[in-house]
């Protein structure tokens, strides 16, 4: 989409750097600090005010006493040990760290790449910023994946991501009675969590049979890590007394003002509830996830591959060496498809060593360290593709859906208009489903409707792929006011 | 919360304005975690069917916890870290 261009009358463009990794997660963190060993100069920015992105989710660095959330995290030594590395190399003026900055949008250029990034750290202002790199690693990560069901747009109900945001970002608890439904092993953390902040976590409804996992038990067997992670939260479930029914979805919340009653109900192999089994149980908060979706948005608009990611989900297409097909342009961690915090830690360091590669820097890792960590990064996607395998999204979840439950939250479209667009009526496909009833035109571009219309329009078989979006992050005109060239094409302004 | 938490909940507490009611709030909070934390998961009408909107993905991708902020509209609580002394304003148009 982007043309290259003439900066020159751009701002800000800090000191040259040799890369700028965009996401301060477990993956980018991770890419950064071994291309900074190796001898590159990385600028890492971060939307976030803090590093360590979701799995080691923080408050910002100058007030975490104020909010104890160490308990709650897992691999802190790991998490450690790269942000010293990266306050090492930030003293030595070689790391340009920028947290509260959201990346807009990045465009190819003549020399590389540019990122534009709008720094928000002092509310409500907002500055703009360019950085320019030959070379760009996108580790944006991922967001929960949401299937609508009648009330679902109730306040009370959240994300599963979400409500562990609060937890370990805020040290808030959303709710005293919580419901967790959806599918994938991400509901224990967050059931294990926010029992061990005081919440009643009431039940957790599992949609896959127990015995999913094993029916794919090698990958299981490889990583005995991830057993005594399972065993970990098994424990902290058994000691909390937190029922996991498998099997078993959310079919409807329901309340005035806030949810006060939860229904959920046995699900049969297919995924539709089964008539006589559903149950009333009061909660005041529920909170739902059916595994994530890839963050895209700044690779889309560049034009990489992409792949399916297994999981019903589309990712970013890569090499051995994370490279994707755009030359200069790396993607670590969720964005080349969910797998989880080691995964994207593996990621994110063979990302790095093919920088070092690809740009002939001196100071690249040997021959054995990469293949240990290609060998980390090929064990743990075969772990989570049988993840995805064992915890899919149920073939007929839209079984249950009522004619007017909301399916797009921001232009508030129903499951009944969707299905006489599509289904019964003149559209073929996603695209036009949301021309003609404008589910996913909102706010939110799609990214909480738009796994759940595309199941219900379009061919499951494909994989879904979020919508191009033009920009990653509304951004203010007045923000953009000093700078004259917008990459062709954008509109730096809010959706409406 | 833990008792940290309640220890720097003394009347010395940072606060902004919600509506121009005082909400006091733990440094390094964003609006939403200050918003959630005194109990209020909505603050938000829809423009369509006038329904209650407020946190749900807490990590600034679904757009429903809309608030103006020092008069900008259209700022996503639970992104914005609270400031002592900021003017937050709820549920008016915010939706787009
Ligand atoms: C809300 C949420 C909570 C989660 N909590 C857990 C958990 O507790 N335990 C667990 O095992 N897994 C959790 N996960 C799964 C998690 O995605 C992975 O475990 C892991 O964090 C992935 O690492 P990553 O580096 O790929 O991405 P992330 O950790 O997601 O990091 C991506 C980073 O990119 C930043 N970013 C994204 N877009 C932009 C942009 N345009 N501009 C600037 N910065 C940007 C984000 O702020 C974020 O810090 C959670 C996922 C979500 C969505
Ligand atoms: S709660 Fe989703 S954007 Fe703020």
């Amino acid at each position: 989409m982007a043309e290259p261009q003439d900066l020159g009358g751009l701002p800000a463009t800090r000191e040259p750097h040799d890369l700028v990794v965009v996401g301060a997660g477990p993956a980018g963190m991770a890419a950064a600090a071994t291309a900074l060993d190796g001898g590159l100069r990385v600028a890492l920015v971060d939307a976030g005010s803090a590093l360590g992105g979701q799995f080691w989710r923080h408050p910002p660095d100058d007030v975490r006493d104020a909010v104890p959330t160490e308990d709650l995290h897992h691999d802190l030594r790991t998490y450690r040990t790269l942000r010293a590395t990266l306050a090492a190399h930030e003293r030595t003026g070689r790391l340009t760290l920028l947290l509260d900055h959201h990346v807009w949008t990045t465009a190819r250029a003549a020399d590389g790449f540019t990122v534009h990034a709008v720094d928000r750290g002092r509310p409500p202002a907002e500055r703009a910023l360019v950085l320019r790199a030959p070379a760009v690693l996108v580790a944006t990560g991922a967001y929960d994946r949401q299937l609508p069901f009648p009330g679902w747009d109730l306040p009370g109900v959240l994300t599963a991501g979400g409500l562990q945001s609060l937890l370990k970002g805020g040290g808030v608890v959303a709710g005293r009675r919580v419901v967790l439904g959806g599918t994938g092993p991400f509901l224990l953390p967050v059931a294990a969590a926010l029992a061990a902040r005081g919440a009643e976590v009431v039940a957790v409804c599992e949609a896959a049979a127990p015995s999913a996992w094993l029916r794919h038990p090698a990958p299981l067997l490889r990583n005995p890590a991830k057993w005594a992670e399972a065993a970990g939260y098994a424990g902290t479930l058994a000691r909390y007394r937190i029922p996991v029914r498998t099997r078993t979805g959310i079919v409807g919340a329901e309340g005035e003002g806030r949810v006060a009653v939860v229904r959920t109900a046995s699900l049969g192999a297919d995924g539709a509830p089964l008539p006589g089994t559903e149950r009333r149980i009061e909660a005041d908060t529920v909170g739902v996830g059916w595994g994530f979706v890839p963050q895209l948005d700044l690779l889309l608009p560049l034009g990489c591959d992409l792949a399916d990611a297994g999981d019903g989900t589309t990712a970013a297409a890569v090499d051995a060496g994370q490279r994707t097909s755009v030359p200069g342009l790396y993607a670590a961690g969720e964005t080349c498809g969910v797998g989880g915090a080691a995964l994207a830690l593996s990621e994110g360091r063979v990302a790095a060593v093919s920088v070092l590669t690809d740009l002939a820097a001196p100071g690249r890792p040997g021959v054995r360290p990469l293949a240990a960590e290609r060998r980390s990064v090929a064990r743990h996607r075969a772990f989570a593709r049988a993840m995805a395998q064992a915890h899919p999204v149920p073939g007929n979840w839209s079984a249950w859906l009522t004619d007017d439950t909301t399916v797009c939250r921001c232009e508030e479209v129903t499951a009944g208009a969707v299905r006489a667009a599509g289904v019964d009526g003149p559209a073929t496909g996603h695209r036009q489903v949301k021309q003609l009833t404008r589910a996913g035109m909102g706010w939110c571009q799609g990214r909480m409707c738009g796994p759940a219309v595309h199941c219900l329009v379009a061919d499951r078989a494909e994989p879904y792929t979020s919508a191009e979006r033009l920009i990653a992050t509304p951004v203010t005109l007045g923000a953009l006011a000093d700078s004259s060239a917008l990459p062709a094409g954008d509109t730096p302004t809010e959706p409406t | 919360m833990t008792g940290a938490v309640a220890e720097t909940d003394v009347p010395t507490a940072p606060a902004f304005t919600v509506d121009g009611e005082p909400l006091t709030f733990v440094p390094g909070q964003t609006l939403a975690a200050a918003l959630v934390a005194s109990g209020r998961v909505a603050w938000r009408t829809t423009r369509g069917g006038q329904r209650p909107r407020g946190i749900f993905c807490g990590i600034g991708v679904c757009y429903d916890c809309l608030v103006t902020v020092d008069g900008r509209r259209g700022q996503r609580a639970c992104l914005v870290r609270a400031r002592a002394g900021m003017a937050v304003t709820t549920g008016e148009g915010d939706d787009g």
